[in-house]
């Protein structure tokens, strides 16, 4: 039974972590705004960029296209991208990111392809650092830089089409968090080389009535300049809505962890009360008989 | 004009602009081009320079960077990677920056670092070109 001083500096304890799990609350809360308007803002230049690039592959038929746009004809080595948060303490955000990663890394591997992984954000390569440490090519960590804008998207779709170029994978796909709601995120893949996979499926394209585009200067140089674009704009958008996701999965947490530090603390409360109160009544007991003893 | 053109601008950051207007001038990579409604689908590359939306009789400036046109029956789409309204730029912000990318040209320790200098160098002298023409 722990004595009423333990109870005390217990109740204490519980109070200031529950002060700074509120501030952290508090302030994902307000970084959670931010985030979700920048996802959102960055939404219609991504939705308008692979509308664009349906049109632009529907059209390109040529063995010739870019091997960005088709790929390399084999799907033997993949190299996966799994955009995770820097920081922790955002309930099961990362770790639903992480447990995707595995299972698809487990299923690839599985069917017998090689597959490489490209960590960005510390969180998905702690995770997966235990399993599959060997494949991890190179962790990009998110903390030095301020703002997720498009110069980071930039770097990492360089270094990936880098990669691509000196023939280091097949496929790249990225998995990284959907941002549903404020509290719902689901993690999910999406195939960034070759584009062609990820654009047919999901865009309706507009109906042409039987015109035939122009291009200006023409197919082949719009192309090349607009693919990099292309992966850069799916980076990006999946690098914000993580941060998004992020913040609203620790503003939940957060909130959690407050409503249960608040339970505990009147749980103790309750305890303190109570051996207070069977002190006194013990001393009480022992004035009254000393008193009869006399 | 009965007809209008729909048109939307936008950045990665935002959508800068959404509706109907009546006629959008836009420098292509191989020339100014004019869009009006009922285009025939066209795509075309974008330089530095200023676009015109011609809209109830009224033009609206905005400065683009690098992007792409892309006419289909339902309207025009202008990707740019930069945009900024000529009318939110400053003048003397962008006669300081126009120094010190030009500084930085000349101090660049290596070649990439000199590209990306030259290359910001061109954009602020196509803005400043783009005002001027204002």
């Amino acid at each position: 039974m722990a004595s009423l001083k333990d109870l005390k500096n217990r109740i204490g304890s519980v109070k200031s972590t529950q002060k700074i799990t509120k501030a952290m609350q508090m302030v994902a809360a307000a970084k959670l705004r931010r985030a979700q308007e920048a996802a959102e803002a960055s939404r219609p230049y991504a939705e308008r960029m692979s509308a664009v690039m349906a049109n632009l592959s529907a059209s390109m038929d040529s063995p010739d296209a870019p091997r960005l746009l088709v790929g390399t004809g084999q799907q033997e080595s993949y190299l996966l991208v799994v955009a995770t948060a820097d920081r922790g303490l955002c309930g099961g955000f990362n770790t639903n990111i992480a447990r995707m990663a595995r299972e698809r890394i487990a299923q690839l591997l599985r069917d017998g392809k090689e597959v490489k992984i490209l960590c960005v954000g510390k969180k998905g390569a702690d995770q997966l650092k235990r399993l599959y440490g060997k494949l991890i090519m190179k962790v990009i960590e998110l903390r030095s830089a301020k703002n997720i804008d498009g110069t980071i998207a930039g770097d990492i779709g360089t270094q990936i089409r880098t990669l691509f170029e000196q023939g280091e994978f097949d496929v790249c796909q990225i998995i990284s968090s959907q941002f549903i709601s404020v509290i719902a995120q689901k993690p999910r893949v999406q195939t960034l080389i070759p584009a062609r996979e990820a654009i047919d499926s999901s865009v309706a394209r507009p109906d042409l009535k039987g015109a035939l585009y122009e291009y200006e200067p023409d197919e082949e140089s719009i192309l090349a300049t607009l693919l990099p674009r292309y992966v850069d704009t799916v980076i990006l958008s999946a690098l914000l809505e993580n941060v998004a996701g992020e913040m609203g999965a620790k503003m939940a947490a957060m909130d959690n962890a407050t409503r249960n530090a608040g339970e505990l603390i009147d749980k103790l409360n309750l305890e303190y009360n109570r051996q207070r109160q069977a002190k006194i009544t013990t001393e009480l007991t022992e004035i009254i008989s000393g008193a009869e003893a006399v | 004009m009965g007809e209008k053109l729909h048109f939307d601008l936008v950045a990665p950051e935002k959508r800068l602009f959404q509706g109907e207007v009546d006629m959008v001038v836009a420098p292509g990579s191989e020339g100014d081009f004019t869009v009006l409604p009922d285009h025939a689908p066209f795509m075309s590359a974008i330089r530095s320079g200023a676009i015109e939306i011609h809209k109830d009789g009224a033009v609206e400036k905005t400065f683009i960077h690098g992007g792409f046109a892309e006419v289909t029956p339902e309207g025009l789409t202008i990707l740019a990677e930069e945009a900024i309204r000529l009318n939110d730029i400053d003048q003397a912000w962008l006669d300081q920056e126009l120094k010190n990318t030009k500084e930085d040209v000349q101090d660049a320790k290596d070649d990439s670092a000199r590209n990306i200098a030259q290359q910001k160098l061109a954009k602020l002298e196509a803005m400043k070109s783009a005002l001027a023409n204002a």
